[in-house]
């Protein structure tokens, strides 16, 4: 696999931006730059920051540069049985390793293996000084200092520019399958929560029409669980969590507004109608409305969780509840602590810079 | 960081606390403040200049919003089981027990989360869960007495975390009151929360962040089985290497622990548990989940200990045993604690493959020293817990227990691992951190830790050196070969 260390030119580009307080937009290869929505400065692409820098198998750790492929990284834990717990899309076949991270986005099996900031060990970073920081380590447990490494989990790039990344890898299942059901959602909603509480080897656990259920784990458990479940094995194999992770399901086909709701996977969300897609056992729900945003956000606040618009073609000034004051205050505080003069992926957060 | 001058009076700053506490929440008299002078650190005593009991969050509201406006520090905490010094008072400052703030709020099956206040005990959570077949995961071996308030703050594990995760791993959201009392809500009761992932940066923030005032966690079904494998092995590098063979097989045992000789015999003597006190090395093996998968996994992993030198592996007959063979584990603390007048116990993690070598280096300086070390931990995880036994009563033989201390924490670091694993670094560790981080880390915490508390009078002097401490500790972190910290240059 290529490998280069670019650490030094990338801190020496961001500490320049620094001194002359014009922004970065940092780029891995693009791939989700909808999400993260447009963002103004220069551009700093890590493409060619590669390497997968360290990997033991038995110590259930690998650590990459920020450029390196994620389809390159999946194919080395592979090799050995491995396997990244939180599934990550892709969302195009360039996808980074900083930009997974950055995005902090977990497929199908995140409920039951951890998240993205789960998996975090450790990071290298360059903060908005352009000075190059460690934390976290190689270790499955460190309470050394603030555990900045989850921090950078998911904040788009706002609080430093990844370089390297270690993470807790896992044992791939020896035996994954799953099974499906024709039922209603109230039926499939019921079976969630009775299933998602029930110890039985779950690894996916979503609705689309029909209640698709993933078990994975030794032979004899999968074979015994199906046993006890019932229901058919579906024709399409694993390609339904293929198509959750990577949105490629029909469900996504399409232009209109496509909304992303966080709760409690139990929640009743009242009234808000339009179509929907089940995952991760309830917990996380894709919205397609005719509903305006305050009533999306709205109703995803009364039930305890969150949502935002994931995309849209006509971006609004709203894509999710502005934080509570107090919270918003303190995001912009956290910011400066790593990006006083506001370089990094401006405009990107827009509650904070 | 140094605090602003402070102008209050004592006997003045009581009389505003006593505008919004009850009389019986509010102790000043020296025997009161007794039972907080120290935590499980016990080496280390300081006197608060007032405790506050609160009740109500109101309460705790009023109690930072006065301390915040005469800068006067506050030191949260729970049970005072830490033992890093962490809740270790400071003598001009309010120390705030969450002690009274015990009550499970509510348990939620459908979504399998629990709602409680910090004051609450860690087993506390799982007895009131279980009668719903749930149980929360992360099980310190303080878990009768710790609170998940502590928890939180030093993120927590315990035996069970390789496979389940630690504390930040089970917590869904958390609520805080800032140091001016503003009420914040991290996380949410989701799988994420919206803006920065602040709910992974308050765990283990060691009480420096906020003040946790209710705490939503997750519960997973209590496993329809668990077996338990008890392997001997007649080295102790043997017992490393089997428990790095168990991982690199792919396996994730619920638990995966080790003890030493040592500790192996002072524990046997304490709660019977049956151990084979002639082995140099015992490894305890658990799997859990459906019966089907834990015969499978069971299998492989007895396969697994036996080719990799386990001189007898013993499955425990029934859930009794098995009992037994964990109490013995969890009780390895106080049993070594009976058989020394004082133990020192560290809390470094290594990579598992550097087991063997670390646990070898730990016994040659334990020689070196004139210390006895028992070694029992968290294998599976590769987290150290090194037992140093000495007696305080003896001049100097603390000191040299800390400098001992310091010795295997600094090894941790050279072999790529960390100086705390779980115990948090409070007081105790502000040393070992100097050699694990650069000035520029240490100064990003501390604009971090400006961005929540820029007064810094959340728990002062704890967490995070000074990088003047680290200097005139002569403890820099050599990176690269060059210096940490050039800009002191009178060093
Ligand atoms: C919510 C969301 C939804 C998405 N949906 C789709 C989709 O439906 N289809 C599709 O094709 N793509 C989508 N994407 C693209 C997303 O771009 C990929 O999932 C992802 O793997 C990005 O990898 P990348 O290397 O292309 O990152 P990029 O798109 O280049 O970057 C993503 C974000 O991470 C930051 N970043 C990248 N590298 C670093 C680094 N080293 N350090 C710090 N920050 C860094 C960037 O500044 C940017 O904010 C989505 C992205 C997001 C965030
Ligand atoms: C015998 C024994 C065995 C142990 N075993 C383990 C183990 O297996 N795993 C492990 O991880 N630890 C273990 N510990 C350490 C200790 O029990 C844990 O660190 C525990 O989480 C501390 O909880 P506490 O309620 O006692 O907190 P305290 O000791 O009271 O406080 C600990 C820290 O948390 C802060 N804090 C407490 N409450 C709050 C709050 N509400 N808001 C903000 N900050 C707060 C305090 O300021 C302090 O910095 C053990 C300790 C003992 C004595």
């Amino acid at each position: 696999m290529h490998s280069q260390d670019d650490s030094e030119s990338l801190a020496g580009r961001v500490a320049e931006a620094c001194a002359q307080g014009g922004p970065l937009r940092i780029l891995g290869s693009g791939s989700k730059e909808f999400y993260a929505g447009p963002c103004a400065g220069r551009l700093l692409s890590t493409r060619t920051h590669t390497g997968i820098v360290h990997y033991e198998p038995t110590e259930l750790v690998l650590t990459a540069r920020s450029g390196t492929a994620l389809a390159a990284i999946e194919a080395v834990l592979a090799e050995s049985g491995q396997m990244l717990g939180f599934e990550p899309p892709h969302f195009g076949s360039g996808a980074t390793w900083g930009g997974t991270v950055a995005c902090g986005l977990s497929g199908p099996r995140r409920p039951w293996s951890g998240s993205v900031r789960d998996a975090v060990l450790g990071c290298r970073i360059v903060n908005g000084r352009g000075e190059v920081l460690s934390f976290g380590g190689q270790v499955m447990k460190n309470v050394a200092g603030f555990d900045v490494s989850r921090l950078m989990a998911g904040a788009l790039g706002t609080l430093g520019l990844l370089l390297e990344i270690s993470v807790k890898v896992l044992p791939r299942p020896e035996c994954e399958i799953t099974l499906c059901f024709e039922c209603p959602f109230a039926e499939g909603r019921e079976r969630m929560i009775r299933w998602g509480g029930s110890g039985l080897p779950v690894t996916g656990l979503a609705w689309d029409g029909r209640l698709h259920l993933r078990l994975a784990g030794p032979e004899q458990a999968v074979s015994t669980a199906v046993r006890r479940i019932g229901g058919d094995r579906a024709g399409e194999g694993d390609a339904v969590w293929n198509g959750l992770r990577e949105q490629t399901h029909g469900f996504f086909a399409g232009e209109g507004d496509l909304w992303r709701l966080s709760l409690p996977p139990a929640a009743d969300t009242g009234d808000l109608s339009g179509s929907w897609l089940i995952d991760w056992g309830g917990a996380q729900r894709w919205l397609r409305t005719d509903a305006g945003p305050a009533e999306v956000l709205a109703a995803a606040q009364a039930a305890g969780g969150h949502a935002r618009l994931f995309r849209s073609a006509n971006p609004p000034a709203m894509r999710s509840a502005p934080l509570a004051p107090a919270l918003a205050a303190l995001h912009r505080r956290v910011k400066a602590a790593f990006d006083p003069a506001g370089i990094l992926n401006r405009g990107l957060l827009p509650e904070v810079f | 960081m140094s605090l602003p001058e402070r102008s209050v009076e004592r006997a003045a700053f009581l009389r505003e606390l006593k505008r919004v506490l009850p009389e019986e929440a509010l102790l000043s008299d020296p025997e009161d403040l007794r039972p907080f002078e120290c935590d499980a650190l016990a080496a280390y005593t300081v006197l608060p200049w007032i405790a506050v009991l609160p009740e109500t969050v109101e309460q705790v509201r009023a109690v930072l919003r006065l301390c915040h406006s005469q800068n006067v520090p506050v030191v949260a905490r729970g049970a005072g089981t830490g033992l890093s010094g962490g809740a270790l008072p400071v003598a001009d400052g309010v120390l705030l027990s969450l002690a009274k703030f015990d009550r499970i709020l509510e348990i939620d099956p459908a979504n399998r989360m629990a709602r409680v206040q910090p004051g609450v005990r860690n087993l506390a959570i799982s007895e009131a869960a279980a009668p719903f077949g749930l149980y929360y995961a992360p099980d310190p071996s303080s878990q009768v007495a710790c609170t998940i308030g502590g928890n939180v703050a030093e993120n927590s594990g315990g035996v069970h975390c390789l496979k389940y995760g630690l504390t930040v791993h089970n917590v869904l959201q958390v609520s805080l009151l800032t140091v001016e009392g503003e009420p914040l809500t991290l996380g949410s009761l989701g799988l994420d929360g919206p803006g920065y992932d602040l709910l992974a940066l308050i765990n283990g923030s060691e009480g420096l962040l906020g003040v946790i005032v209710e705490v939503v966690v997750k519960l997973l079904p209590v496993p329809e089985t668990a077996r338990t494998l008890l392997a001997a092995f007649s080295s102790i590098e043997a017992a490393g290497d089997a428990v790095a063979a168990v991982i690199g097989a792919g396996l994730v045992p619920a638990g995966l622990e080790m003890m030493d000789n040592l500790t192996l015999r002072a524990t046997e003597n304490f709660v019977h548990a049956g151990y084979p006190i002639d082995a140099a090395a015992v490894v305890l093996c658990e799997m859990d989940g459906m019966a089907e998968q834990v015969e499978a996994e069971i299998a492989r992993a007895r396969r697994v200990l036996e080719s990799h030198g386990a001189t007898e592996v013993r499955e425990a007959r029934d859930e009794a045993e098995r009992r037994k063979f964990w109490a013995g584990r969890k009780a390895a603390f106080p049993a070594v604690g009976r058989i020394a007048p004082d133990y020192y116990c560290i809390d470094g993690t290594i990579p598992r493959k550097r087991l063997a070598a670390v646990l070898g280096r730990i016994g040659e300086l334990s020689e070196q020293f004139g210390l006895a070390v028992g070694n029992v931990f968290h294998a599976g995880d590769g987290n150290l817990h090194p037992l140093i036994l000495y007696d305080a009563s003896h001049p100097g033989e603390l000191e040299r227990a800390e400098a001992l201390g310091e010795e295997i924490l600094t090894l941790c670091v050279e072999v790529g691992g960390t100086v705390t694993g779980e115990h948090g670094v409070g007081i105790e560790k502000l040393g070992p951190m100097c050699v694990q981080f650069g000035a520029p880390e240490l100064r990003q915490f501390h604009a971090l830790k400006a961005a929540f508390d820029a007064g810094g009078l959340l728990n002062p002097g704890k967490a995070v050196p000074t990088l003047m401490r680290c200097a005139e500790l002569g403890r820099m972190h050599v990176h690269g070969g060059r210096l940490p910290h050039p800009e002191l240059e009178r060093f």
